[in-house]
């Protein structure tokens, strides 16, 4: 295992520690989300989804 | 009457408060971009090694987490975001000079593809002004779940992992746009250099992510 190996390692547990006790915390306090709220970011992933699908076609000519 | 009119004018002021957040945050979040770029130059220019990209890349995030949320609400928050958006871009440098000698159209795909869907999702957020603010304990999740992902790769290298991740980075990138610019719409982000970092971080993730997904499926 080279340095950076292990440099991104620590990096990704320090992000995990950072990220825990705001993820709990965006658990404890985020609104609830309606089928429709849903619905309203369901339909633009899935055009992110399709447009990334093209770009992959594209690319492979 | 005084009364009235006080009352009157407050959702004025909010909505002429809010449209100044969101007209900062696109003019520093473009300033930024372009100076990350700059600085993605510069290291391709210096041939800079992996391991250099890694130490600007920490130094970048250990800087957003500590040094930015002390300095976002003054003067000294400026030259921060530059910082900290130039060391990120210093960072990506030589993965994208790796994909730059193998086929220079994916670099230019995965930067004009970041652009239109980030122009596409902003646009959708502030044309109908839906609040996203209930997607952030998903999102916290999704982010925690990848950080796992990649952790786990880094010791096992599955490629079809390593593919899983880059497309979920896009999708939860995707997902953040909409919530970072619900955010400023609705309030909940009053600071313009904040909500610039954040859509900054999202930006970048989702161009490397691109980047590994066009160049891993792409022919070369």
């Amino acid at each position: 295992m080279n340095w950076v190996t292990i440099g991104s390692v620590a990096l990704m547990i320090g992000m995990l520690v950072f990220i825990y006790p705001r993820m709990k915390h965006a658990m404890k306090n985020s609104p609830k989300g309606t089928q429709q709220d849903w619905m309203g970011f369901v339909i633009p992933l899935a055009a992110v989804i399709g447009f990334v699908v093209f770009l992959v076609m594209m690319v492979r000519g | 009457m005084l009364g009235n009119q006080s009352v009157a004018s407050r959702p004025i002021e909010s909505v002429l408060a809010t449209n100044k957040v969101i007209r900062n945050t696109y003019q520093l979040l473009s300033i930024t971009l372009v100076f990350s770029a700059f600085a993605a130059y510069l290291s391709i220019a210096m041939q800079a090694s992996q391991g250099m990209g890694l130490v600007a890349t920490i130094a970048g995030i250990v800087m957003l987490w500590f040094v930015l949320p002390r300095t976002a609400n003054s003067a000294t928050g400026i030259p921060v975001i530059f910082l900290i958006t130039g060391l990120l871009g210093f960072g990506v440098g030589p993965m994208v000079a790796y994909y730059l000698a193998v086929n220079p159209s994916i670099v230019m795909t995965a930067l004009g593809g970041t652009g239109v869907i980030f122009l596409g999702l902003s646009g959708y957020a502030l044309t109908t002004r839906k609040d996203f603010s209930f997607m952030g304990g998903f999102l916290m999740v999704g982010m925690l779940v990848i950080i796992g992902a990649s952790l786990l790769n880094l010791f096992m290298g599955i490629p079809a992992l390593s593919l899983t991740v880059s497309a979920a980075v896009i999708m939860i990138m995707s997902g953040l746009i909409l919530y970072q610019t619900s955010s400023i719409i609705h309030g909940g982000e009053t600071n313009y250099i904040m909500a610039t970092a954040g859509l900054f971080l999202s930006l970048l993730n989702m161009f490397t992510a691109l980047l590994h997904l066009l160049g891993a499926l792409g022919d070369d």
